[in-house]
C-alpha cells in the first residue's frame, strides 16, 4: 500500500501558484493512472491535471477555487483498496495521522525527535498536540529541521512560518527571522493563530492575494430587480489583477503616431488569394505590423526591456506577444525570438497562436517571456486606444483600424488608408524622445515597405 | 611583487627551484630548444643546459616512466605532456608505478606531472580534455589546479617539493590571458588549502582552475542585479581537497553549488557533492547543485564549444535559482 501525494504542478519556469477549478474525481472514487483528476488554472492557463498514479481519491487538501503555491500538496491517493477503505471510513484523516503514513523526509525526521505524543484522546482533538508532526506535504530541508529541532521550534509552529522560497519552502532566512522575531518576543512561541494570522504576515502568500479591482472601491452595492451577477471566471480574475497591477507600477504615457497604410494594403490585396493557396490561412496586416515593431526594435533595443529593482534589463530576444481576445477573456501568446523570422515566418507563428487560443491549446510556455506586446483593437473598428502594459515589459503598441482619408501629400489632398497607432510607454524607464523614435521607426518600416517583395 | 601571467608564473615556479636544488630536472617534448608547446620552459636549456632540460623522445610512457625511475633514484623530476590529453599513454605508469610504489616498498616517488589542461582554446576533441578525474580516483597521486598567477608558481614549488607523485593541472585557457601579482620571495601555496576568493552568505560556489573566473564574474552579477552574495571557493587543491574550507562555506550558507570544466559524470564534483551530502545533511537548505562540461568530447566549432563547456551565464543562472530554493 502506498500513500500518494498530488502536488500543484509547476506549470512553467515562472508560474508560481495554480487555482483549483474542479476536481474531477470525489474521494472514494478510483482513478487510472494519467485519467484526467483535476482542472487547474495557472497564470491565463486552463490544464487539465492527469493523475499521477492509480489508486483511490481518498483526501482532497486543496478545494475548489484554493489558489495554492505550486509543489503543494493538493490531495492523496491510496493505491491500496483495503487501506483506503479505511482512510475514508474513519472520516476525514485528522492531520496528526498523516505523520505515519507519510514518506515525506521531514514528517520523518521529526517524528526521530519529538517526544511521544500525549496518549490519544478519545475526542478529535481541536488543536493538534504541540510537538505532533504536521507534515502536509511542504518540504523542509535539513537545514531547516536542524535549526528548528535547535532552537526547539515545534512542527506545528514551523508549520505556520511563511516561506519565501520556491514553492513556499522555507528556507534558512525565514526560520532565522521567525526564531529572532520570537526571542525578541514579537511572535508567541506555541501559535495557534488561525490561518488568517498567518497569511496577513506571509507577503506573496497565496492566500492574502488581493481581490480583483481597486481596493478602495467600496461603495454600496445597489442591485435592481433582474440584475445578474456573473461570477469572474479565473482568466478574467487574474486579467483584473494584471490590469490594476500594471497601472500600479508603471507611470503610463501614450504617444500617437499617424501611419499611411497604403502600401501594406495594396500589397496584402495583391497577396491574399495566392497566400491562402499555399498557407491554406488568411494573410493579415498582423504580420505586417509585427515585422515593422521588430525591426524598430533592432533599432531602439532599449524598448525591448524590463525594469528589476533599480536596473533595466534589456532583453537579447525579441519576443512578441500579440493580444488575443478569446471567449474565455483576453489572452496574449507570445511569438519567440520573432528577430529570427521572415514576414512569411511571423504570419505562420501568427495564425498558429491564434488558432490554438482559440481552440484553449496553448501550452504554458507560449504565454511566457514576452518582451513587448502588440494589441490589434482595430479589428474591432477601434480608430484610436491607450493599451495598457504587459508587466513586466515597458511599452505596449496599440493598433487603430486601417480607414481611408482624405490627406495632404504634396500640397494636393490624396485619399489613402490611415491607421492611428499608439504607444503607452513606462515612463520611468522610457522618455518621450526615445517613445517618438522609436514610434517613427515603425511609421518607416511601414510606409517604406518594399511594395514589389514576395512573402517570404 | 612582480605582475606576471600564468604561465609566466609557472615557469617562474620551476626556474626557482631548479636554481635552488640540482636534483630538479625537465623532461618532455621539445621542451629543450624549443622551449616547449606553449613556451613555458623557454630558456631553460641556456640556463640548466642538456642534463636538466631534456628533449625526450615522442613517447609519453617513457617519459612518465623515465621520471618514476629517475625519483626513485632521488632525483626530482619535472615532465611535461605537451596537450593533458596525451598523458594516456602514459597513463600506466602514472596509475600503477608512480601512484603504488611507496605503497609497495616504503620508496617515495617525488615526480612533478605538468598537464596544460583543459578547453575555451577551440582546440577540438583532442586538444581540450580535463583528466583530473581520471588521477583524482587513483590513490597516491596529489593533484593540485592553480587559478591564479599566484598558485601557479606556489603549488608548482609545493609540488616540486612534494615527495609524492604530484600532478599539476595547467588550465590554457589561463596561460596568457590572466595576469596577477606574483610574491618574488620563495614562498610557496600549500597543497590540500583551498581560498576564498569572495564572500557572501547567501550560497556558496566551490569550484577550481578556469572556472573559478567565471564564477567571480557569476557572483558579482548577482550581486549587482539581485544583491545575492555568494561565496566563491576556489579549491586550488584537488587531492586531497580542502575539506575543512568545504564544510565551513557549506555550513556558512546552507546552499552549495559545484563547478568545474570537466565532464558532469564521475568529475570531481560528483565527489565532493556526495561528501556534502554525507557529512553535512543537517546543514544543507537546498540540494547540493553541480555543473560541468556537457557529457560530449569538447567540440571544435566554437560556438558548439561555447555550448560544452560551462559559462557565466550558466552559472549565473544556476546560484540564482539555488539563491531562490
Amino acid at each position: 500500500m502506498a500513500r500518494i501525494e498530488v502536488v500543484m504542478p509547476q506549470m512553467g519556469e515562472s508560474i508560481a501558484e495554480g487555482t483549483i477549478v474542479k476536481w474531477h474525481k470525489n474521494i472514494g472514487e478510483a482513478v487510472r493512472k494519467d485519467e484526467i483528476l483535476l482542472e487547474i488554472s495557472t497564470d491565463k492557463v486552463d490544464s487539465e491535471i492527469p493523475s499521477p498514479a492509480a489508486g483511490i481519491l481518498v483526501e482532497i487538501v486543496a478545494k475548489e477555487q484554493a489558489t495554492v503555491a505550486v509543489q503543494t500538496v493538493i490531495a492523496y491517493l491510496e493505491t491500496d483498496a483495503t487501506s483506503a477503505a479505511g482512510q475514508i471510513a474513519s472520516g476525514q484523516i485528522h492531520p496528526g495521522a498523516n505523520a505515519d503514513t507519510t514518506s515525506s523526509a521531514a514528517g520523518a525526521a521529526m517524528n526521530a525527535d519529538a517526544p511521544a505524543p500525549p496518549a490519544a484522546p478519545a475526542l478529535a482533538p481541536q488543536a493538534p498536540p504541540a510537538d505532533a508532526p504536521l507534515p502536509r506535504g511542504r518540504f523542509y530541508s535539513p537545514l531547516v529541521l536542524s535549526i528548528a529541532r535547535t532552537e526547539q521550534v515545534s512542527m506545528e509552529e514551523l508549520e505556520q512560518i511563511p516561506g519565501s522560497g520556491e514553492g513556499g519552502r522555507v528556507t534558512k532566512k525565514d526560520i532565522l527571522g521567525y526564531v529572532n522575531a520570537r526571542k525578541s518576543g514579537q511572535v508567541a512561541p506555541v501559535a495557534s493563530r488561525g490561518p488568517e494570522a498567518v497569511s496577513s504576515t506571509a507577503p506573496g502568500a497565496a492566500a492574502s492575494r488581493p481581490p480583483a479591482g481597486p481596493a478602495s472601491a467600496k461603495a454600496p452595492l445597489v442591485r435592481g430587480q433582474g440584475d445578474q451577477v456573473i461570477p469572474m471566471t479565473n482568466v478574467q480574475q487574474k486579467m483584473a489583477q494584471h490590469m490594476v497591477a500594471s497601472i500600479q507600477t508603471s507611470p503610463h504615457v501614450a504617444a500617437v503616431h499617424e501611419v499611411d497604410m497604403t502600401v501594406i494594403v495594396k500589397h496584402r490585396s495583391d497577396h491574399a488569394a495566392a497566400f491562402e493557396r499555399s498557407e491554406g490561412f488568411k494573410l493579415t496586416y498582423t504580420p505586417y505590423i509585427i515585422d515593422a515593431v521588430v525591426r524598430a526594435i533592432k533599432k531602439y533595443p532599449l524598448i525591448n526591456a524590463s525594469v528589476e529593482g533599480t536596473s533595466i534589463v534589456r532583453k537579447s530576444a525579441i519576443n512578441i506577444g500579440m493580444a488575443v481576445a478569446s471567449e474565455n477573456g483576453l489572452i496574449v501568446p507570445v511569438i519567440k525570438h520573432a528577430e529570427e523570422k521572415s514576414l512569411l515566418g511571423i504570419a505562420r507563428a501568427v495564425h498558429d497562436l491564434a488558432e490554438r487560443t482559440r481552440a484553449r491549446k496553448l501550452m504554458p510556455e507560449d504565454i511566457q517571456g514576452g518582451t513587448f506586446t502588440i494589441s490589434n483593437y482595430g479589428v474591432f473598428g477601434t480608430v484610436f486606444g491607450t493599451p495598457i502594459i504587459n508587466q513586466p515589459q515597458i511599452a505596449i503598441l496599440g493598433t487603430g483600424a486601417i480607414v481611408k482619408r482624405p490627406v495632404v501629400i504634396n500640397d494636393a489632398i490624396a485619399i489613402r488608408s490611415i491607421a492611428y497607432f499608439t504607444m503607452s510607454f513606462d515612463h520611468r524607464v522610457v522618455d518621450g524622445m526615445l517613445g517618438g523614435m522609436f514610434m517613427d521607426s515603425i511609421v518607416k518600416n511601414l510606409e517604406g515597405f518594399d511594395a514589389g517583395s514576395e512573402i517570404k | 611583487m612582480a605582475v606576471m601571467t600564468y604561465i609566466e608564473a609557472l615557469s617562474r615556479g620551476m626556474w626557482e627551484e631548479m636554481e635552488r636544488d640540482p636534483s630538479v630536472f625537465l623532461i618532455g617534448e621539445d621542451i629543450g630548444a624549443y622551449g616547449g608547446a606553449f613556451k613555458a620552459t623557454k630558456g631553460f636549456l641556456e640556463r640548466f643546459g642538456q642534463e636538466r632540460v631534456i628533449d625526450a623522445t615522442l613517447s609519453e610512457a617513457a617519459i612518465v616512466g623515465a621520471s618514476v625511475g629517475a625519483a626513485l633514484l632521488g632525483m626530482r623530476p619535472v615532465a611535461e605532456m605537451q596537450f593533458a590529453d596525451f598523458v594516456t599513454c602514459g597513463f600506466n605508469q602514472m596509475v600503477v608505478n608512480a601512484a603504488k610504489t611507496h605503497y609497495r616498498w616504503h620508496l617515495p616517488v617525488p615526480m612533478v606531472l605538468r598537464l596544460p589542461t583543459g578547453g575555451y582554446i577551440h582546440g577540438g576533441p583532442y586538444h581540450s580534455t580535463s583528466p583530473e578525474a581520471w588521477f583524482f580516483h587513483v590513490p597516491g597521486l596529489k593533484i593540485v589546479a592553480p587559478s591564479t598567477p599566484r598558485d601557479a608558481k606556489g603549488l608548482m614549488k609545493a609540488a616540486i617539493r612534494d615527495d609524492n607523485p604530484v600532478i599539476v593541472l595547467e588550465f590554457k585557457y589561463l596561460y596568457r590571458r590572466i595576469k596577477g601579482e606574483v610574491p618574488e620571495d620563495d614562498s610557496v601555496t600549500p597543497i590540500g588549502v583551498g581560498e576564498i576568493r569572495r564572500e557572501g552568505d547567501d550560497l556558496a560556489v566551490i569550484t577550481y582552475g578556469s572556472t573559478v573566473h567565471f564564477a567571480l564574474e557569476a557572483a558579482e552579477r548577482l550581486s549587482q542585479q539581485e544583491g545575492i552574495e555568494a561565496t566563491i571557493l576556489d579549491l586550488r587543491s584537488l587531492a586531497p581537497f580542502d575539506r575543512d574550507l568545504v564544510r565551513h562555506v557549506v555550513q556558512r550558507t546552507g546552499k552549495a553549488l559545484v563547478v568545474h570544466e570537466d565532464h558532469l559524470t564521475g568529475g570531481v564534483g560528483a565527489e565532493i557533492a556526495a561528501w556534502i551530502a554525507e557529512e553535512m545533511f543537517t546543514s544543507l537548505d537546498a540540494p547540493v547543485r553541480r555543473i560541468g562540461a556537457a557529457d560530449v568530447p569538447v567540440p571544435f566549432a566554437p560556438p558548439l564549444e561555447e555550448a560544452v563547456l560551462p559559462n557565466a551565464a550558466g552559472i549565473h543562472a544556476a546560484m540564482l535559482d539555488l539563491a531562490r530554493y
